[in-house]
């Protein structure tokens, strides 16, 4: 692992420390956990890096370390750092939904979230649904329903299927196109979808968390 | 010796039933794991510099920053100045490329690497035939009959020009691999690919080692559609940098944006048609120019007239070849577009007679050839489904009041099949378990699912009583999955391992059951006399008759027995909505009704079709690769822009298998490519007849709606 210390800041040619100084804001605390925390306008922000930091994650109720530079991504970090590939990286900007995980709650892209800025926060992958053997009743619906094909949008079809019908128990077919508006699918779906979320709602897709 | 054919109706347990895929656990799950999903020990990650010009020639690269990175392992140049290489052809295209010890590093160095080049002319637009030798060229001149007679025999002379825009395959998970020299000898490559037993060869020549030196693993492919052939120059490249590393594995798949512009594209045809007609709709004469460009290498031209075999037409075609990443099959190469560009000018001039399109097709469907009596009963079963004798109103007819008009589209089109060579092992253990080993590929399609049905089927087991081992070049050779031949070659392969197997099965088992082995039958996990059910045995006690050995059989296709066949067609209808003050148009139904011959699971059957007409509403009204002359750019590399339908953007579909009599007994032919035909030309004949002007050109994009309403004055 590379020391914090050693790694110039590569991207822009303008290191974080030039840009610090440049911008007149001094550094107040030492390095502690991978990150100093400065006064700007009398708020104290966080500042991390350059250079890998520590990074501590809870995913599916287990915790993971790894070092990663401040601009990894949630999805990356997962995937590159802690061989947790269930989530995919297809267009990278926050369009597709195939990299979808629920944090504190909530779906998310996590291809649009540093790694850094999720932790203390509860994360759920794909690989999080399952009860020991058993599948989740949206995992079921998506089987029964035949709600996939190549399969590589599918993990994050089911995890905001999953969040959909978290807020949305009985929802209507109109809610359920609306509500997973923003997963793409290439192979073509979504007939498949409709009808596994429906599945999943009458079943209960609350259950088993 | 067995009989090789598929059990009669009454005799399939599984085949032709609604099946759930066997991967899918898997697939929901997030266990299954892609070519991209592969992490290996050491792994570095690779990454392209790649052209910013359409057209240049690489001067000078300076790597030297790069290499100055701690955590950059390899370097290879691909585009080495003063060698043929230096020319770069389209924006986009491969200059230097680089493994490092991570992600963000590897973007570093890639972005450190200088690169100097000379710009050169370049065209990327795919509408100018007139831009000159370098660009165009006329591909092909054809006459069929008599065109001139046909056309003054004609009582109306029906023009329009149409297009099919340029279009990229967008595959979720990226062109791509995992490449690690196992030792100094040994590659072994986890390539994403529609092609697992193919590749081996085609990664071993470049690198100049022997094919059984290289391993190609796959066990699921996030799509490929046509585009995923052979290893590409980024894999091999991959190679390279792991043996520059020492052997460590290198990742390498294509970022959205290279994967958009590089890795395939659907080439554009483009169409100025001249029909001549009777006024009782008795087509006379065909005549059209045609042109489209598939990239460098250009590309063909499209199949028109579609199915309807004209009898007098004279046709030209120019081939534009324009600086952008290359043409690769796209699922039902050129049948897309030819149905397009000649389904909507049929359309256009059954209006112009004021004929019914439905009854203007039906009243030339003798011209489909041989086919035309199915093609009869699809077009009278999907008219059925839309209601298209009540719904359907003359072009341009529909008296609701408001913004909001709309009109129905019908299409009908066809595709081979057939099935590639096909190799599996099969083996039955003295323990009665089962496993099937082929060096296939399950592309979404349900490849493994259908293995399972039919050895389960033909061997009286239960489905999970079969394994099935695919995604390995070292499992008997498959062929690509490519041309919807799969189905074909691997349910012939796989029925004929286990009949043969069977076979010696019960030559085991016919002394303890007092039988002949061909009285025997296999029948619920159970091997039984046929005429005296009583007198049976279970499987696993006839299996442990085999002794110690297991008994491994090698299907093959082509074999003994006809198992598959080819030709298949299929008719579809569009129900669509069009705001005429905003352009845009949405699908309120589309209605497939398709034949395929013997279906192995009508489940992952229905779904292909699904699927096709899904990707028919994404080329139909949102795809487009668009290309940028100024800058030789494309304008939209990534997925805001390249716009894919979404779960509301489909409307309702309903699909219709031709089943039974007269399907069945054909036996199993592919259909991926065919129900993918169509869904273009039904809605934009359904938008004509919703707006009475025809748009010409897909994708149905709200501005040109809005500019063919303009032109039509308002009317």
């Amino acid at each position: 692992m590379q020391d914090d210390d050693d790694v110039k800041s590569k991207g822009s040619g303008l290191s974080r420390r030039t840009f610090l100084k440049a911008s007149g804001i001094s550094l107040s605390v030492p390095l502690v956990m991978g990150y100093r925390v400065i006064k700007v306008s009398g708020a104290e922000v966080k500042v991390y890096g350059p250079g890998k930091v520590p990074l501590s994650l809870s995913i599916n109720g287990k915790s993971y370390k790894a070092e990663v530079e401040p601009r990894v991504t949630l999805l990356e970090a997962l995937r590159n750092e802690l061989d947790i590939t269930g989530a995919k990286r297809v267009c990278d900007r926050a369009t597709c939904g195939a990299c979808t995980m629920i944090v504190d709650g909530k779906p998310v892209y996590s291809c649009s979230v540093l790694a850094i800025d999720a932790q203390g926060k509860s994360i759920t992958t794909v690989e999080g649904l399952m009860q020991g053997e058993t599948l989740h009743p949206v995992q079921q619906a998506f089987i029964d329903n035949d709600a996939q094909q190549c399969g590589f949008c599918t993990p994050g079809f089911v995890v905001a299927s999953k969040a959909f019908l978290d807020k949305n128990p009985n929802p209507t077919a109109e809610q359920i196109q609306k509500g997973l508006g923003g997963n793409l699918c290439r192979c073509g779906t979504y007939m498949g979808v409709r009808a596994a979320v429906a599945q999943a709602a009458q079943k209960g897709g609350r259950r088993n968390g | 010796m067995a009989e090789y054919k598929w059990p009669d109706a009454d005799k399939r347990t599984y085949i032709g039933k609604r099946i759930s895929r066997i991967d899918g656990p898997q697939k929901v799950s997030g266990r299954a794991k892609y070519s991209f999903d592969i992490n290996r020990p050491g792994m570095l990650f690779g990454k392209i510099v790649r052209s910013p010009y359409a057209h240049a020639t690489v001067k000078k690269i300076d790597t030297s920053a790069a290499e100055a990175m701690p955590g950059v392992k390899a370097i290879h140049i691909m585009a080495e100045p003063g060698t043929p290489t230096a020319e770069v052809k389209w924006a986009g295209a491969s200059v230097v490329a680089l493994a490092a010890v991570d992600e963000p590093t590897a973007e570093d160095a890639a972005r450190a690497i200088k690169v100097e080049y000379e710009v050169m002319p370049h065209l990327v637009v795919d509408n100018d035939t007139k831009a000159g030798d370098q660009w165009t060229r006329v591909a092909n001149e054809s006459k069929q009959g008599d065109p001139d007679k046909g056309f003054s025999e004609a009582e109306v002379t029906v023009e329009g020009t149409y297009g099919v825009s340029i279009i990229t395959h967008c595959c979720l998970e990226p062109h791509g691999s995992v490449m690690e020299w196992e030792d100094e000898k040994n590659v072994l490559a986890h390539l994403s690919t529609q092609a697992v037993s193919g590749s081996a060869a085609q990664i071993a020549r470049p690198l100049e080692i022997a094919a059984t030196n290289v391993r190609v693993k796959q066990d699921h492919i996030g799509g490929g559609f046509g585009s995923k052939f052979g290893p590409d120059e980024w894999d091999i490249t991959a190679a390279r940098l792991s043996k520059k590393s020492g052997g460590k594995p290198v990742k390498m798949f294509n970022e959205r944006d290279s994967e958009l512009m590089v890795a395939g594209a659907r080439p554009s045809h483009y169409a100025k048609v001249k029909i001549g007609v009777k006024k009782d709709g008795t087509l006379t004469a065909w005549e059209s120019q045609t042109w489209g460009s598939g990239g460098v290498g250009g590309g063909g031209a499209p199949p028109v007239p579609y199915i309807f075999n004209i009898p007098n037409q004279r046709k030209q075609h120019t081939n534009i070849i324009n600086n952008i990443g290359s043409q690769r099959a796209w699922r039902a190469p050129n049948h897309p577009q030819g149905c397009a560009l000649t389904m909507t000018a049929l359309e256009d001039a059954a209006a112009a007679i004021g004929m019914d399109p439905y009854d203007f097709f039906l009243k030339n469907i003798e011209l489909a050839g041989q086919r035309a009596p199915i093609y009869t009963d699809e077009l009278k079963i999907a008219a059925d489904l839309i209601g298209w004798k009540n719904n359907w109103h003359p072009r341009g007819a529909d008296k609701t009041a408001g913004p909001v008009k709309r009109g129905l589209g019908l299409s009908i089109h066809t595709w081979g099949g057939l099935g590639h060579p096909s190799d599996c092992d099969l083996t039955i253990q003295p323990d009665g378990s089962v496993e099937l080993k082929m060096g296939t590929q399950d592309l979404g399609t349900g490849t493994r699912t259908a293995l399972n049905i039919i050895v389960a089927d033909t061997l009286g087991l239960p489905l999970n009583a079969v394994k099935i081992t695919i995604g390995d070049s070292r499992y008997p050779a498959s062929g690509g999955s490519g041309g919807s031949t799969t189905i074909g070659g691997i349910s012939s392969s796989s029925r004929r391992a286990a009949l043969d197997a069977l076979d010696q099965v019960f030559a085991k088992a016919a002394p303890a059951l007092d039988a002949k082995p061909e009285d025997l039958e296999a029948v619920g996990g159970s091997i039984r006399v046929k005429a005296n059910p009583s007198k049976s045995m279970t499987w696993a006690q006839a299996c442990s008759k085999l002794g110690a050995t297991p008994l491994t059989v090698r299907g093959k296709n082509p074999g003994p027995g006809k198992l598959m066949d080819q030709g298949v067609g299929g008719a579809q209808m569009a129900d669509v909505s069009v705001d005429i003050e905003t352009g845009i148009v949405r699908v309120n139904k589309i209605v497939a009704v398709q034949d395929c011959g013997l279906i192995i699971d009508l489940k992952t059957a229905e779904s292909q079709v699904y699927g096709a007409l899904i990707m028919g509403v994404c080329y139909a009204l949102y795809e487009e690769k668009i290309m940028d002359q100024k800058t030789g750019r494309m304008l939209n590399p990534n997925m805001e822009f390249y716009k894919l339908a979404g779960i509301g953007d489909i409307g309702e579909l309903v699909v219709h298998m031709m089943t039974g009599k007269g399907y069945d007994e054909r036996g199993v032919i592919g259909l991926g490519e065919p129900p993918v035909v169509s869904p273009g030309a039904v809605i934009s004949n359904a938008v004509a007849n919703a707006i009475g002007v025809r748009v010409p050109t897909l994708p149905l994009t709200p501005d040109r709606v809005l500019a063919a309403l303009e032109q039509k004055g308002g009317k």
